[in-house]
């Protein structure tokens, strides 16, 4: 018998190890080795046409701050992702109880308040192209037809218009997603709690407030975390809506990082602006997930 | 002042299914009394319960309370406390922010809420457990959290669901006292639903037994047990549960206990051979396996004799009797009581 | 205490509860109707715009919601005929089924590892797993350019399929660690029982039971593989070797000629059988939790 069980403990050990370091190995190879790599560029003078590694220290970080273009950049991805937050954060829990609700319908209503999220990122963002268009625009058209402008609103011509904009998209891409994390709790919250609640005397918004939304917010955090990962990482809206313009006035850290090192060439300078993400995230993450522990119950 | 709840005709079917789950209940309940709604899983009675307290809408019929039909009218209306079988207490709220949370609907300021809860506290003897959370309280503190806030409101009726199923065997014995006790203090009328039929004896002032949703009989625990309606309830309550011996379109039935050898039963008796072939020993009682015949058809029976007897019996064939005013008869095809029929007593 | 109600007062309760709960409902469908249009809103007009001809679309005063003149199937022809959009659309397949099995087969044992077989860094390793989410696309796709000139696969799709396990496996390894937790472990040490390895009650009873969460991962990484776009546009510049992510944007915008109406169709063509598939995939999810949660 003991020599059985000997065998089994044997096999657990090795499948341990069996099961997680391709993983682990994938990882460190592709994503640990690339992020000391970025960091070594940053200190380097590698570009396109001349791949060779020279140390040059700190010139890339100089020229970097020296490029108003640079705090232009980290101010609109903090500015972005904050706004952007807040409004999928509110719109998703809305959303959330929506796809939990009953009502005729509800199967077609899911599917298509999914489409916005599910369409890779790049497609829908060509189609907005069209919607803020500064002569076609069908979204200038109704608000012309209903009589409040006269003539079209330059959605991604002008400074705040397409900051706007940029943040709308954001905002219409992520809110399904956080509605679908945020429904996952929703959804787990015992029955007889809510049942107790009504019995005891609570409203419908007092049972939101005092029961549903304490008990869900760790998924709220979680959709709150993962609208800012992917809001503050992501360079394709931007990219394709405006390009950072006009005049860099939505510019985020990641359009920039593509445009100086992918279209310019300089992968130096385009390292170290891209690193900024890195600590952004960082405390934005670990803000979040102290926000739950501290209100994390059962 | 407690007051009385009433169920008229009522009906309940759910939206797709073929059955009614409450099939024409017609009850009434007295002032302040403790009544059980018994019956098996799928009988009912919690449906019946959810109804009172509003959380279902019955398809027809009227819940009184009060002497006014509160139909339409949501929980918090109608002044009822419920416990559910998990308790459902907050678990983000500390005992103290769970037993104040119904009077936050009242027009009570902050001192005059923490008053009626600690007052509530008080009464359950959890005190010391106002700053604790639900999870790191027993199951039977957390009852007693529970009954707290179910009585903070002052509700003219308390509704419970099976609140002693997730207890152990031991705690469940102590809970239960403590809820019949707390009860008779506080006087509120009291609806408990069971499927547990010694809970509900032991608890009861009336048992309402109930299959398949409709009542079966409604009557104290000592009417329930001795004088069932039909054969279900005589299966149902008592345990080990009444003997049924089929005879010419009749079931003659008998409880295990008045099944003796026939020299300790007293006055008029029904005599009958009493084939055993297995004594169980239990702790106060023998419960003794074997078939009878002489009565009706042969059937395969259960006696259940204080330990001083069982000296006597083996197994084997032996002559055992039921006192004649012990036995019951039911329609073989109805299950319903049906007026006794000669059986050849001797004695008496 | 008073009684509960009276009688009258009854009445007029009932009659206020039911306002309410009409006004509710109303409110719940006014919102769930709002939440659709502005969701989907972009793709039923793209729907339009993807058949109307040239006079119709290029015309500011235009209902662009309605057809002003015939609607045309010629633009989406075009898509399909005239442009490599079948092949981004191909390229776009393949890749997101390999790389969704590379992620299964790399992130299932991890998860179970990490759960199940107590290794003495498991929570670290499910906290570092969190951390790598961290490094974003953004900065590593610099770094991962190089290294995929480096290994020869600059300029080839097979690139992505190597590097895009990168943004699955995490976060899919950290979606199966929650399911796994919340599977009981009575029937894998059932399987142990009655003669099955670890590695096999592993394989037979544990990934069957862990079906729901499997279907997630498999949805939430096609999604994101499809999705997907800086690595894309930094490391394939062919056209024939393109996904549907870069290539619509790119080919079917030429200098300063786009050809709008097949964009849009191709914004169509692609989005509506993923969100189909996911729907689907949330149906049964719903399902699954409401009918596992009753009693708390």
């Amino acid at each position: 018998m003991t020599q059985a069980r000997v065998r089994l403990a044997d096999r657990e050990g090795f499948l341990a190890w069996i099961f997680l370091t391709p993983t682990v190995v994938y990882v460190v190879a592709l994503v640990a080795i690339p992020f000391g790599l970025a960091i070594a560029f940053a200190f380097s003078d590698v570009t396109a046409g001349d791949p060779s590694y020279d140390w040059v220290g700190l010139r890339n970080f100089e020229r970097v701050f020296d490029d108003p273009v640079f705090w232009r950049s980290l101010w609109n991805t903090l500015i972005f992702t904050g706004i952007s937050m807040f409004f999928i954060v509110v719109f998703g829990k809305v959303l959330a109880n929506i796809l939990v609700a009953d009502f005729r319908g509800k199967w077609v209503v899911r599917f298509l308040v999914l489409l916005s999220w599910t369409t890779p990122v790049a497609l829908s963002s060509v189609s907005w192209l069209w919607l803020l268009h500064s002569i076609y625009s069908p979204v200038d058209w109704v608000f012309r037809e209903l009589g409040f402008i006269e003539t079209n609103t330059y959605w991604l011509g002008r400074p705040n218009l397409a900051m706007a904009s940029v943040i709308a998209v954001h905002v219409w891409r992520l809110v399904p997603l956080a509605a679908v994390i945020m429904m996952v709790g929703l959804l787990s919250i015992p029955t007889d709690l809510n049942e107790a609640a009504k019995i005891d005397g609570a409203g419908y918004w007092r049972r939101m407030f005092e029961i549903t939304i304490p008990l869900t917010f760790p998924l709220i955090a979680v959709s709150a975390l993962f609208g800012a990962i992917f809001t503050f990482t992501d360079m394709a809206v931007v990219y394709i809506l405006t390009r950072g313009g006009p005049t860099n006035s939505t510019q985020v850290l990641a359009s920039w990082s593509f445009l100086r090192g992918i279209g310019g060439g300089d992968i130096g300078q385009g390292a170290v602006i891209a690193l900024f993400l890195f600590p952004l995230l960082l405390a934005a993450a670990v803000l979040i997930l102290r926000a739950v522990r501290r209100v994390e119950t059962i | 002042m407690p007051v009385a709840v009433e169920l008229r005709n009522l009906r309940k079917r759910y939206d797709g299914g073929h059955v009614d789950a409450v099939d024409g209940v017609d009850l009434a309940t007295e002032e302040g009394e403790y009544l059980v709604l018994l019956g098996p899983s799928g009988c009912g009675k919690t449906t019946l319960l959810r109804t009172v307290a509003g959380l279902e809408h019955p398809t027809a019929g009227e819940v009184v309370i009060d002497g006014a039909v509160v139909n339409g009218l949501p929980p918090r209306v109608r002044k009822v406390a419920m416990v559910f079988q998990s308790y459902a207490l907050y678990p983000h709220k500390s005992v103290l922010a769970n037993i104040v949370f119904p009077l936050k609907a009242e027009k009570l300021d902050r001192a005059e809420r923490e008053k009626k809860a600690r007052w509530a506290a008080d009464l359950l003897g959890i005190e010391e457990l106002l700053d604790r959370k639900p999870r790191q309280l027993s199951g039977g503190e957390r009852q007693r959290v529970a009954l707290a806030r179910a009585m903070v409101r002052d509700p003219q009726v308390f509704l419970l669901d099976e609140p002693l199923s997730n207890l152990d065997a031991k705690l469940r014995a102590i809970a239960r006292d403590e809820l019949k006790r707390f009860q008779e203090r506080v006087g509120t009328t009291t609806i408990y639903v069971t499927h547990d039929q010694a809970e509900a004896m032991g608890l009861g002032d009336r048992i309402a037994v109930m299959d398949r949703g409709q009542v079966r009989q409604l009557g104290p625990p000592v009417d329930v047990y001795d004088d069932p309606a039909d054969t279900f309830v005589a299966r149902f309550i008592g345990s080990p549960p009444m003997n049924l011996v089929k005879r010419g379109g009749t079931l003659v039935g008998f409880r295990p206990e008045h099944l003796m050898p026939a020299e300790h039963v007293q006055g008029e008796k029904v005599p009958l051979q009493f084939e055993v072939d297995r004594v169980e020993y239990l702790s106060g009682d023998r419960h003794v396996y074997g078939t009878v015949t002489g009565l009706g058809e042969d059937t395969r029976v259960i006696a259940r004799l204080p330990s001083m007897m069982v000296g006597e019996v083996t197994e084997g064939s032996h002559e055992f009797a039921v006192s004649a005013d012990r036995v019951r008869f039911f329609d073989e095809d109805s299950g319903l009581r049906t007026d006794p029929v000669r059986l050849g007593a001797t004695g008496g | 205490m008073s009684a509960v109600v009276d009688p009258g007062s009854a009445e007029r309760l009932r009659r206020h509860y039911n306002r309410q709960h009409v006004l509710g409902r109303i409110g719940l469908y006014t919102l769930a109707v709002l939440a659709a249009i502005i969701c989907a809103g972009p793709f039923l007009w793209s729907m339009v715009t993807a058949t109307k001809l040239n006079a119709d679309l290029y015309n500011p005063d235009n209902n662009p919601f309605a057809y002003n003149q015939p609607p045309t199937f010629d633009h989406v022809r075009y898509l399909f005929t005239e442009t490599s959009f079948p092949t981004f659309a191909w390229n776009t397949l393949w890749v997101g089924l390999l790389v969704v099995v590379i992620t299964l087969v790399l992130g299932l044992p991890a998860a179970y590892s990490i759960t199940r077989l107590d290794l003495r860094w498991s929570g670290a390793m499910g906290i570092a797993i969190f951390f790598v989410y961290l490094i974003p696309p953004s900065l590593l796709f610099l770094s991962l350019s190089r290294l995929v000139v480096w290994v020869g696969l600059q300029d080839s799709t097979w690139s992505l399929v190597l590097i895009y396990p990168t943004i699955t496996v995490p976060v899919s390894t950290w979606l199966l660690i929650g399911f796994l937790k919340a599977l009981p472990k009575d029937v894998e040490e059932q399987a142990m029982i009655d003669g099955y390895s670890r590695a096999g009650a592993f394989l037979r009873i544990v990934v069957p039971l862990l079906f729901p969460g499997i279907v997630a991962v498999v949805v939430f990484a096609f999604t994101l593989t499809a999705s997907e776009f800086i690595y894309a546009l930094s490391f394939v510049s062919p056209t024939q070797e393109k996904v549907v992510s870069t290539g619509v944007p790119t080919e079917l915008i030429r200098g300063d000629v786009f050809h709008w109406q097949s964009l849009q169709a191709a914004n169509i063509i692609i989005a509506v059988p993923i969100a189909f598939v996911f729907n689907l995939f949330l149906a049964r999810f719903i399902s699954g939790f409401t009918m596992g949660a009753v009693k708390g």
